[in-house]
């Protein structure tokens, strides 16, 4: 089955093409690339009008099986992952039981393979059960296919083990994602440490819990000289400290959140559990500092942190309810309508930090860009298309997205797999 | 005299003229509490529940004597004896009760916002008896009320209050009504339970009692939880009474008129020395006598409807 795009405006960062071309797809890859192509029995997809991307990549995601079924499955998120225009993403340990091992690893490749519609790239546990005690075997969870290593949801707390992590995950070729938090500083909080918490009257996680580990992960990569990932930066302190690293040449890498760029901790005023999440939402000024740094590059990423919890677990105390927003639906929305519409960043450069970055840091071959003999995983997007947020149509099986009602300018079109069209989800043939 | 509100979630939501219209319908009905049959029948046929997810002796007497006095069924339930041990969830208890068709339901719990969260699935009116560190409005409304019988003005007091502000909903409500009504309030504590920021809620903030005492008109003692040492936002209570609790020596500093409030219960020697708390500068009793006349005039003035003109 070859597939033909037509038309279309296709951006590529790797590559620097921006122009209106054709497109060829057979078996899975891109076979073509010119200003005019014809194709006898080709497929033809009319792209005018439409933005061609390299297939979006979300490194931060949480699909909950094994375990936790009842809040997403491999299949659900994958849906809900093509639905938010991503063709590829990498799924956090924290399952149950954690994915500390080849088996883990290898059942959720097994079970991607039979039911996800994009590319699930497993990432490991750094240490055993992620109690922090012990290190994974590394090597064989690479082998198997573990594409990076994070103790998400935790930090790693012993700086021993972080450091010997770092230091052994350097011939692998792999990455440590770390998500920050001392969690001595941050004990019961359930929101930003400040103004708002002493007026809601909340506990609170303050800025140093994120910025003390930020800082000593990046300490602990220089001197290991190892490749290290900071998930989901949120506070203007870690903005400056990653922002000082990568200027003395640190190999650090960063992420953020739409949910960090785009909400603050002010918008609790009404207790919302949807809106509970960890890294809390941050200050006015953490905001401005993250766009800052979403404008000068210091952000390399955009991820989502997708964190699915059902209603009955967010329809609690808010002192109770699970940290986690459902974030993989909206997130290319959100981020076309804040950022590129509003010209705060370019279009090349939101396909580069959700596309060709994020593909270089996880080290996928052939994804990420648009060439002859690429994975032909393509994001379509329609950039004037306004779209009504409405958390009932999600594909994923939680619902807890606080952006519900929010109207939005730009959404993707199409998701495109291996050269199979994944979203939305007709068959090819009705095409 | 307007209060147009279905609930009483905090005194954040409230105007200063709505605060005047409930410390002025407590006045009101004060009298009744002295009379030899305390009983009117204006909350006739309302079903009231007091709820109540913490132990708490005198705000849920209060309310319950509130209610009675103006005539209202109040069913108490408490968290000992709900299905909340069970593993129901809170929702589920709040629906279960309001299936029974009450007009009001008080709620106090340890988590801030339940109140909040319970407006958002509950016909009900709700009133908040205290959420977590968040707020008790009914208990800032009752010391403004007692203020206001002993200094007849808020404006250019001087209120100190005293304590483990950080995790106070009391010293929230009332820095709150304190502030729309002019006061200027000065806060004292500890410094990990006293953050700078709250500076932002229009006060002053000190770390030194003798200093913050002086010139003051109202002192405000917080209670001290003693499980607070043990995560360390203080030393020793050894170390939390030398430097904050509320000594006869102390009180010197403030106004020669100056009154003593706490909103119990009192860790005597803690907090406040015995001779402070039992002295004639102490209005700690007041307050708990005032708690039912302004409790009164919440569920009158939230349930009250029609009759609510005639009465006044």
């Amino acid at each position: 089955m070859k597939l033909l795009l037509k038309n279309g405006r296709v951006i590529d960062p790797s590559s620097g093409t921006d122009g209106k071309l054709d497109i060829l797809i057979e078996k899975g890859k891109i076979v073509d690339i010119k200003a005019r192509i014809e194709s006898k029995g080709a497929k033809i997809i009319d792209a005018s009008r439409l933005v061609v991307a390299p297939g979006f990549i979300d490194m931060h995601v949480h699909l909950r099986e094994p375990g936790q079924e009842h809040k997403e499955t491999i299949a659900t998120g994958a849906a809900a992952a093509a639905k938010g225009g991503f063709t590829s993403i990498a799924c956090m340990p924290n399952t149950d039981p954690v994915n500390d091992n080849r088996g883990l690893t290898e059942y959720i490749l097994s079970e991607a393979k039979k039911k996800a519609v994009v590319n699930i790239f497993p990432i490991a546990s750094i240490t055993k059960g992620q109690r922090g005690e012990e290190l994974t075997d590394m090597a064989d969870l690479v082998d198997a296919g573990a594409v990076a290593f994070s103790d998400d949801g935790q930090s790693v707390e012993s700086s021993q083990i972080m450091r010997r992590a770092l230091e052994y995950s350097k011939p692998l070729n792999t990455l440590i994602i770390e998500h920050c938090e001392d969690k001595n500083l941050s004990n019961e909080g359930v929101m930003h440490e400040g103004y708002y918490s002493y007026l809601f009257g909340l506990s609170g996680i303050p800025a140093s819990s994120e910025e003390i580990m930020v800082v000593r992960d990046i300490i602990l990569a220089q001197e290991a000289e190892a490749n290290i990932h900071i998930a989901h930066l949120s506070v203007k302190g870690a903005v400056d400290i990653v922002r000082n690293a990568k200027k003395k040449k640190i190999k650090v890498t960063a992420e953020v959140t739409p949910h960090h760029l785009f909400l603050t901790d002010s918008c609790l005023e009404n207790y919302d559990t949807s809106l509970k999440v960890n890294p809390p939402l941050r200050s006015k000024e953490d905001v401005q500092a993250l766009i800052q740094a979403v404008k000068e590059g210091i952000v390399d990423v955009f991820a989502t942190d997708h964190a699915p919890h059902t209603q009955d677990e967010k329809d609690v105390e808010f002192d109770k309810a699970p940290f986690g927003i459902n974030g993989i639906e909206t997130a290319v929305s959100l981020l076309l309508d804040r950022l590129v519409s509003k010209n705060i960043i370019s279009l090349k450069r939101f396909i580069k930090m959700i596309s060709t970055t994020p593909s270089l840091i996880l080290g996928l071959e052939n994804k990420g860009k648009i060439c002859v003999g690429a994975d032909a995983d393509l994001t379509i997007l329609n950039l004037n298309k306004e779209i009504v947020v409405d958390v009932s149509t999600f594909k994923s099986i939680s619902r807890n997205n606080p952006f519900q009602g929010w109207k939005l300018k730009g959404t993707p079109a199409m998701t495109i797999v291996g050269g199979k069209i994944v979203y939305p989800f007709f068959s090819s043939k009705s095409l | 005299m307007a209060f147009k509100h279905k609930h009483l979630l905090g005194i954040q939501a409230l105007t200063p003229s709505e605060i005047i219209t409930v410390l002025d319908t407590a006045e009101s009905f004060y009298e009744i509490s002295t009379r030899e049959v305390k009983k009117v029948p204006i909350l006739r046929g309302k079903t009231i529940i007091n709820l109540f997810f913490e132990p708490s002796t005198r705000t849920r007497s209060s309310f319950e004597l509130a209610a009675k006095r103006l005539s209202a069924d109040i069913v108490n339930f408490n968290q000992q004896t709900s299905s909340a041990v069970k593993g129901e969830s809170l929702k589920d208890t709040i629906l279960t009760l309001e299936a029974m068709n009450p007009d009001a339901i008080i709620i106090r719990h340890s988590c801030s916002g339940v109140p909040h969260f319970t407006t958002t699935f509950c016909q009900s009116h709700i009133i908040n008896a205290g959420d977590g560190s968040h707020e008790h409005p009914t208990q800032a409304l009752l010391d403004a009320f007692t203020i206001r019988q002993e200094k007849k003005n808020f404006k250019d007091l001087k209120v100190t209050i005293v304590g483990d502000i950080l995790h106070s909903r009391v010293a929230r409500s009332n820095i709150f009504l304190l502030r729309k009504l002019g006061a200027r309030v000065v806060l004292v504590g500890p410094p990990p339970l006293l953050p700078l920021e709250m500076k932002k809620f229009g006060v002053d903030i000190g770390f030194n009692l003798d200093r913050a005492l002086e010139g003051a008109d109202v002192i405000m003692m917080l209670r001290i939880q003693m499980e607070r040492q043990q995560k360390n936002f203080f030393p020793s209570i050894r170390e939390y009474r030398n430097l904050y609790s509320l000594t006869e020596k102390r009180f010197r500093r403030a106004k020669k008129k100056a009154i003593i409030m706490h909103p119990g219960p009192i860790n005597r020697g803690v907090e406040i020395s015995a001779d402070m708390a039992d002295s004639a500068k102490s209005v700690i009793l007041k307050q708990v006598e005032n708690g039912i006349a302004v409790r009164m005039a919440v569920l009158y003035l939230l349930l009250g409807g029609k009759k609510r003109e005639a009465f006044a």
